[in-house]
């Protein structure tokens, strides 16, 4: 099937409800093998068991700016290409990744407080994931405030792009700036930095958590073009009933 | 397993991942049935999309 053949919402449909068992049993997999690799993996020298709580706090770091990657290439689509499937794409993200942000933000503060001594502090790091997190605020604000969906999706790819500015700033903030929180020890110039027996846990809980996404996606996804056949046949009905 | 003095801190921090995956997880199934919903009943009062009429009119 040619890909431009995704952008008609009902084969989405078709497609996307084959696929989705196959993700899910996938995701389940794959959190099973990460939380048992996690429970096997060593204590971190310095950090000692507190170390365990980065298993799911980078995940959900590298997440919360991929996701708004993906709004962003989405907002492309909107803005520039007009696909049909682009704004359902980005509408769909949005709330899944706001919560993955604040899964961040919090395990990143329970971390944080036996650590450093503090839940929060102003730094780069921290600072620029707040206002990631209040960004997939304002979208989800955004997508609620305009009634029409072409139009909040038009509104919003704007802002979406806009608040991409900010994914280099979360990403650098640590070289750029003194800050508390440790420069990148992944995805780094001269690799991990990081022994294999905590990064291969870091990596599968990675997966799981991106595969969760995929899985969580494709439904908010489908449900919002059911969403919208819902309100193209309630006009339908508006229309019959004013005897337009 | 030994999760040492912050065992709280990490507990606590897996708590609040498996409570966000469950609402996002909750939020996207009870949506679904939601709009599942809503459609059929428009479908059971006759209100279908014109793709739909022509493709029943075909069969």
């Amino acid at each position: 099937m040619p890909l431009i053949d995704l952008a008609n919402p009902s084969r989405f449909l078709a497609l996307s409800g084959r696929l989705l068992p196959w993700l899910s049993a996938a995701t389940l997999l794959a959190f099973a093998f990460g939380i048992a690799q996690v429970i096997g993996a060593p204590d971190d020298y310095q950090q000692g068991a507190t170390a365990k709580i980065m298993y799911i706090h980078v995940p959900s770091a590298w997440l919360s700016m991929f996701i708004w990657g993906t709004m962003s290439i989405a907002a492309l689509g909107t803005l520039v290409w007009r696909h049909p499937l682009a704004d359902v794409a980005a509408k769909a993200a949005a709330p899944i990744g706001a919560a993955l942000t604040l899964q961040c933000l919090v395990t990143g503060m329970l971390w944080g407080r036996p650590m450093w001594g503090t839940y929060w502090v102003w730094d780069g790091r921290l600072t620029s994931v707040l206002v990631l997190f209040l960004m997939y605020l304002g979208v989800l604000a955004l997508w609620r405030t305009i009634e029409e969906p072409s139009r909040a999706a038009r509104a919003v790819a704007v802002l979406t792009l806009v608040g991409a500015i900010n994914l280099p700033i979360i990403k650098f903030s640590v070289d750029w700036w003194s800050t508390l929180h440790q420069p990148s020890s992944v995805l780094r110039l001269g690799g991990p930095a990081m022994h294999s027996s905590i990064l291969i846990p870091l990596l599968v809980m990675a997966l799981a958590f991106f595969l969760l996404f995929l899985t969580l996606h494709l439904g908010a996804m489908r449900n919002e073009i059911m969403r919208r056949r819902v309100r193209t046949l309630m006009l339908m009905q508006a229309d019959a009933a004013a005897g337009r | 397993m030994d999760l040492g003095p912050h065992a709280a801190f990490i507990v606590g921090a897996y708590a609040v991942a498996l409570l966000i995956v469950a609402v996002l997880i909750g939020w996207v199934l009870i949506d679904n049935r939601r709009q599942r919903q809503i459609l059929s009943d428009l479908e059971a009062r006759g209100i279908t999309r014109r793709s739909e009429r022509s493709a029943g009119r075909q069969s």
